[in-house]
């Protein structure tokens, strides 16, 4: 590689420096997670009883069900590491905290998945 | 039961740790790509909830290999779709670019900022493929055979693809202004 080429790539490099994404990005994807949870359980509701009897209805409230149920665990996850890597404190508070938010979205998910 | 919900849990934790690592290569692709911060925002988050969608059959099929190209080609599909559904072009602010990203310090900003911006420019006048070769290759320091799965190329295509685009933005740049315009 001649030293232009490498110094037009440095230039490239400079320009297209990796852009930092906004502190507050990772708080919108996991409310958009949550979002896309309740958007599950919508789709569920709006399913009457009646065409559940029919086995050719039953894919897609399945799939809202695993949609929702797999996006509330992966939130809760998420809020629990961010929460560990953001906030200076204790190992035992910090694993109380997880714990806490653990149980709480688990509860939260059942709890939604009972009531349809 | 229990062998699911343990193979769920880690797959949580994998997907976690999967946008923790790729978040700011997520952004920095979707702003280069739609050239404002807003859809950035909107494009990275459609992207992470695509991948979650699928991170299980990605996973398997990965063969244990990286997978970035394919939260890359998540992105990059979507930002078709954003410039169909849309009718937009994209726009590169380098401005507000620069305010954020770490590597400039005012100093050089003030000197290269010119410079940066014409290279910018010469940029967005690239073909599409070309384009996102670079952005790809620059701001995300992707390896050849990253962006060749990304891009759904061989290695080999990939290779003369990022010469092609370097070789062509070098003219585009080096060209005089009038010549640029007319």
């Amino acid at each position: 590689m001649s030293s232009q080429t490498a110094d037009f790539e440095a230039l490239l490099r400079q320009a297209l420096a990796p852009v930092e994404p906004p502190v507050d990005l990772a708080e919108r994807l996991e409310v958009t997670l949550v979002n896309l949870t309740e958007l599950a359980a919508d789709e569920l509701d709006a399913w009457e009883l009646g065409a559940m009897r029919d086995p050719r209805n039953w894919v897609r409230p399945g799939a809202a069900l695993v949609v929702g149920t797999a996006a509330g665990a992966a939130l809760v996850v998420m809020r629990a590491r961010h929460r560990r890597h953001s906030e200076p404190e204790s190992a035992r508070i910090a694993a109380e905290r997880a714990l806490r938010e653990v149980f709480g979205g688990a509860r939260r998910i059942l709890g939604d998945t009972r009531s349809r | 039961m229990a062998t699911t919900d343990r193979t769920k849990a880690e797959l949580d934790r994998e997907f976690s740790d999967l946008y923790r690592a790729h978040l700011r290569d997520v952004y920095s692709y979707a702003y280069y790509r739609v050239g404002n911060h807003h859809d950035a925002e909107d494009l990275t988050e459609q992207t992470f909830l695509q991948a979650y969608r699928h991170f299980e059959r990605a996973q398997r099929e990965s063969d244990g290999r990286p997978l970035r190209p394919w939260l890359i080609r998540i992105a990059h599909n979507l930002a078709a779709n954003f410039y169909r559904d849309r009718s937009r072009k994209p726009q590169t602010t380098i401005e507000d670019a620069a305010s954020i990203s770490a590597p400039h310090t005012t100093e050089t900003l003030v000197e290269d900022r010119e410079e940066l911006k014409h290279v910018l420019e010469g940029v967005e006048q690239l073909p599409d493929d070309r384009r996102e070769a670079l952005i790809m290759r620059f701001a995300l320091g992707m390896d050849n055979r990253e962006i060749a799965r990304a891009m759904g190329r061989s290695d080999g295509a990939t290779k003369v693809l990022l010469h092609r685009a370097i070789r062509q933005l070098e003219e585009i740049v080096k060209a005089p202004e009038d010549e640029l315009s007319a």
